[in-house]
């Protein structure tokens, strides 16, 4: 009798400790889903950019957010979590990359094929739309990554260089850079779709 | 918005030296459609940024690895083992217990028994007593 009264007890606690912690998770998780959500596809789209498949995208985007869930308790410390986020991509880009070229798998954008293009998407890629994406494609790591930052998801030059780690004068001179070199090669394409 | 200002605007943007708001501005005149052309070669740009921008990540965000899981699974298992251990343990105590208690009992019962056997040979022992008492003392009173 006594031994029964005993199981059950610890029955009772164990599953009580059990709920409260289910709960208290629950709460922690979309708190942190509500702070992650207004960026998270922009880390998406930065890992693409750079990462090229989006495959290997979608990846790196779980592998962030994860990491962030991670270490949620340091997270209060940064001011700006969002920056700390894109930080977080590029460092986790630029691994992968290196990775990469190290073991020689290197990946060539004429050899990748996306596998869900739906028609519209392809006539698309045929437009002239497709050219700025494989001109940006042909753009240094670094101008890639600011042109993304600047132009695509609108940042200002403050934020782009805390993310980056760089003086704003430093990433107004390769966003410069960039925005020219394209600007030549769509001049130079334009004039022979004319002629 | 005039063109002066556009192309004044495009050669900022070109140095980089546009603001937020002014980029704005300049993307919003390219995806207008009545657009210069001599400027239709930053269509296609600035067409291609806003589509980008559309892009979003779809697949549904976990935040449990499953090393996480079997961490949990390895922690629950341990509390299950300590307590079925324990209430185990309480259990094999609880009949040796039982075990020693009915052996006692047997032991007092067999003991209880063979003094009541003693008893009925003692109460023998009385009469003969008695008897010998009778015949061998009685002459004295």
């Amino acid at each position: 009798m006594q031994l029964l009264q005993k199981r059950n007890l610890l029955v009772i606690i164990v599953t009580a400790a059990k709920k409260c912690c289910e709960i208290k998770l629950k709460m922690k998780q979309s708190e942190f889903l509500k702070t992650v959500m207004p960026f998270k596809d922009k880390v998406f789209r930065v890992a693409k950019r750079l990462l090229v498949s989006t495959e290997e995208a979608e990846d790196a985007t779980q592998e962030l957010l994860f990491k962030l869930w991670r270490n949620k308790e340091k997270l209060k410390e940064y001011k700006s979590i969002e920056a700390f986020a894109m930080t977080m991509t590029k460092n986790y880009c630029f691994d992968r990359l290196k990775s990469k070229q190290a073991s020689n798998l290197k990946l060539v954008h004429s050899n990748y094929k996306e596998n869900n293009t739906s028609l519209d998407r392809q006539v698309e890629l045929n437009d002239s739309v497709s050219k700025v994406h494989k001109l940006i494609e042909n753009l240094p790591e670094q101008q890639k990554l600011i042109i993304q930052l600047r132009d695509i998801e609108e940042y200002e030059f403050d934020e782009i260089a805390k993310m980056l780690n760089l003086k704003p004068t430093a990433i107004r001179v390769s966003l410069s850079r960039a925005r020219k070199t394209i600007r030549e090669q769509l001049l130079k394409q334009h004039k022979y779709g004319i002629s | 918005m005039e063109l002066a200002n556009i192309e004044k605007l495009l050669e900022k943007y070109l140095n980089a030296e546009t603001t937020i708001a002014e980029e704005k501005e300049l993307k919003n005149y390219f995806l207008n459609g009545n657009v210069a052309p001599h400027l239709e070669e930053y269509q296609a740009l600035f067409g291609y940024f806003s589509t980008s921008k559309n892009e979003r990540y779809t697949k549904t965000i976990q935040l449990k690895s499953q090393k996480q899981r079997w961490k949990w699974l390895s922690v629950a298992a341990s509390i299950v083992l300590l307590v079925s251990v324990y209430s185990g343990y309480e259990n094999i105590q609880q009949r040796k217990a039982e075990r020693v208690y009915t052996e006692t009992i047997g032991a007092l019962e067999l003991l209880s028994t063979n003094l009541n056997k003693g008893n009925v040979a003692i109460a023998q022992l009385q009469r003969f007593e008695d008897t010998t008492n009778k015949i061998f003392k009685q002459p004295k009173k």
